[in-house]
């Protein structure tokens, strides 16, 4: 090597580098041509070949780079690596929406006819998705009680290619046994997807218990602010496709690039590569780079963000547990808690910020305390830095019939909160009065 | 990929800046084959790599530019790595190959493939003073190393805020 060697690759600590490092840096050096610290916002629908043979190279994935924002970005790409590099996965994927992301994670996996199944305790609009629309693409999903493990070996028995749990369950205070849930996968040929996005990799990271994707929705804690819509599928790059023969959209010749196999042309890359190309390709639910951007923003202080959240969070959780007209709290970091070993086990940093309270007086009781908040936000969102309050049972999870709102733990009398960052104090106050109101 | 192979990136960074040509055995003409792929990227990012391919060498073909070789044997001095596109169980001989050719043609790194591993013909490599890669893609590495890899949203492990000054000419070293 000689002293004028100036295009030199950098060789720190690679994946050594620490999680608050990561959440700043990962995927984001000075932008190459300009110096420009901060990552630039790629504005812009297509990509310059240099010449003929570089735009086939391109289109045959022979090498990498940019073709067509559709398929990829660099900002988008800077947050997939950003999100890669958090959950200590291979790859990502970013997607115009958390729901896009689900799509794009059960795409190369799922062939028509075939099977997954889903857990019972999911975010109400994933129940939706996976049992209304699903099945106009012949996806067909067994929503599954993940807390009874023989039911689960039954129903991957019965040929579920995928089992879908959210890690810390909307709208909250469950949380899932990833460890052992992964065993069953494993055993029965079959992929663990974990939605993320409660926990956050900060919190929670399932591939360090077996999971095989991760999907998040990133217009929560990720993003933090409430600006955008945005989701990603991390891949672990642990599956081997090839060895499975179940994924034949993975590891059988593609037609449309030629017969080739991605599985065996791009190893433990395949998942993500086939996501982009294949995909974003025919899919288009792409995220916009404006959006990749917030969400960069917002990952620079993940970890800060979600310790005042937790800690605000319990803070709000153990004041309800006392209040005379709160029934019951959902909240996995209460010592009353049934989850709280899994919450010790599984999210040590914390046990999240969106949890459920039951108040006195059922489904009406439930409308106006979220009516009288004054500083609580009523909208269907969480994780925002704002602290929002909801009624799943007339929102959210209205869709549902009155059986599923009860797996679901959004019931009549449920309310659910997203605590934010404000003064503590305040938000005590606040649902106090609302309390008192209603 | 295999967990119990660790390579520094200081390790991975120098062999991909020193080495300037690379006999690739086992290298396909069938452009949709993964050792195409591969070759066509090294030729990109500035390495000479000649194939390797007794088939190929047969037919008098030649590989994205480059004259196929029936061996290691016949490849054309100085080159500075082997890159063994071979199941695992082809990399022992392969590698014998190399170490007794090792000073004729200047073969300085034993590389396998992505998913190739052979335990044995890495200790007689090493212990015949070659440096050994397994179960890599240089591809992959050069991508992952400089720059690119994280295009496609993969996780380099690379983090630096150095902002360094272009290379000469834009190539790989300059």
């Amino acid at each position: 090597m000689s002293e004028d060697e100036t295009q030199t690759p950098a060789s720190g600590p690679g994946p050594d580098w620490g999680f608050e490092t990561r959440m700043i840096h990962a995927g984001a050096g000075p932008d190459p041509t300009s110096g420009a610290r901060q990552t630039p916002i790629h504005q812009t629908s297509a990509y310059a070949f240099h010449d003929a043979d570089h735009a086939a190279s391109l289109f045959n994935l022979q090498t990498f780079g940019f073709i067509y924002s559709r398929l990829g970005n660099p900002t988008v790409a800077t947050l997939e690596e950003r999100i890669a590099s958090l959950e200590g996965g291979r790859g990502a994927t970013c997607a115009a929406s958390g729901h896009a992301a689900q799509v794009l994670a059960f795409f190369p996996l799922i062939e028509a006819g075939e099977r997954f199944a889903a857990s019972t305790r999911l975010y109400g609009g994933s129940v939706t998705q996976f049992s209304r629309t699903f099945p106009k693409f012949d996806w067909r999903c067994d929503f599954v009680d993940t807390e009874d493990l023989s039911a689960v070996e039954a129903v991957l028995a019965q040929g579920a290619k995928a089992l879908f749990v959210e890690s810390l369950a909307n709208p909250g205070g469950v949380v899932t046994d990833l460890e052992a849930l992964s065993g069953l996968t494993r055993a029965a040929g079959a992929l663990l997807i974990v939605d993320n996005t409660l926990a956050t990799p900060w919190l929670c990271r399932p591939f360090e218990w077996g999971a095989d994707l991760i999907v998040h929705s990133a217009t929560k804690f990720l993003s933090g602010n409430g600006t955008v819509i945005g989701g990603a599928v991390v891949d672990s790059g642990r599956f081997d496709w090839s060895a499975s023969g179940r994924f034949p959209g993975l590891s059988e010749p593609e037609p449309a690039y030629h017969g080739l196999k991605f599985s065996e042309t791009f190893g433990d890359l395949a998942f993500t590569v086939h996501s982009h190309a294949v995909g974003l390709r025919d899919l288009g639910a792409s995220m916009a780079p404006m959006n990749a951007f917030l969400t960069l923003l917002g990952t620079e202080t993940l970890a800060l963000r979600m310790e005042r959240h937790c800690r605000n969070s319990l803070a709000v959780a153990e004041w309800l547990t006392g209040h005379p007209k709160v029934e019951w709290v959902s909240h996995a970091g209460l010592p009353t808690s049934p989850y709280r070993e899994l919450a010790e086990k599984y999210l040590p940093n914390g046990a999240g910020a969106v949890f459920t309270f039951g108040v006195r007086g059922g489904y009406e009781a439930g409308v106006r305390v979220v009516e009288k908040c004054e500083l609580f936000s009523h909208l269907a969102n969480i994780g925002d830095a704002r602290s929002l309050i909801i009624h799943p049972a007339s929102t959210t999870h209205r869709q549902l019939t009155d059986e599923q709102r009860a797996a679901a733990g959004a019931g009549p009398e449920v309310v659910r909160l997203s605590i934010g960052l404000e003064t503590v104090d305040d938000l005590v106050r606040d649902l106090d009065q609302a309390l008192a109101a209603a | 990929m295999a967990t119990d192979l660790h390579y520094s990136d200081a390790l991975i960074t120098g062999i991909l800046r020193r080495v300037r040509t690379i006999a690739m055995v086992g290298a396909s003409p069938n452009w949709k084959r993964p050792s195409n792929f591969a070759m066509k990227y090294l030729q990109e990012k500035g390495f000479r790599v000649i194939p390797v391919n007794p088939r190929a060498a047969a037919a008098g073909a030649s590989i994205l530019g480059e004259k196929a070789r029936a061996s290691l044997e016949e490849v054309p001095a100085p080159v500075e790595m082997v890159d063994v596109f071979r199941a695992s169980e082809a990399a022992l001989g392969i590698t014998r190959e190399a170490i007794r050719l090792r000073a004729e043609k200047g073969f300085d790194v034993v590389w396998m493939q992505l998913g190739v591993r052979n335990d044995e013909a890495a200790a007689e490599a090493e212990a015949a003073g070659l440096t050994v890669i397994m179960n890599r893609c240089p591809k992959i590495e050069y991508g992952r190393l400089w720059g690119e890899l994280g295009w496609g949203g993969f996780d380099s492990g690379v983090i630096s805020s150095r902002w360094p000054r272009p290379a000469k000419g834009g190539g790989r070293s300059g």
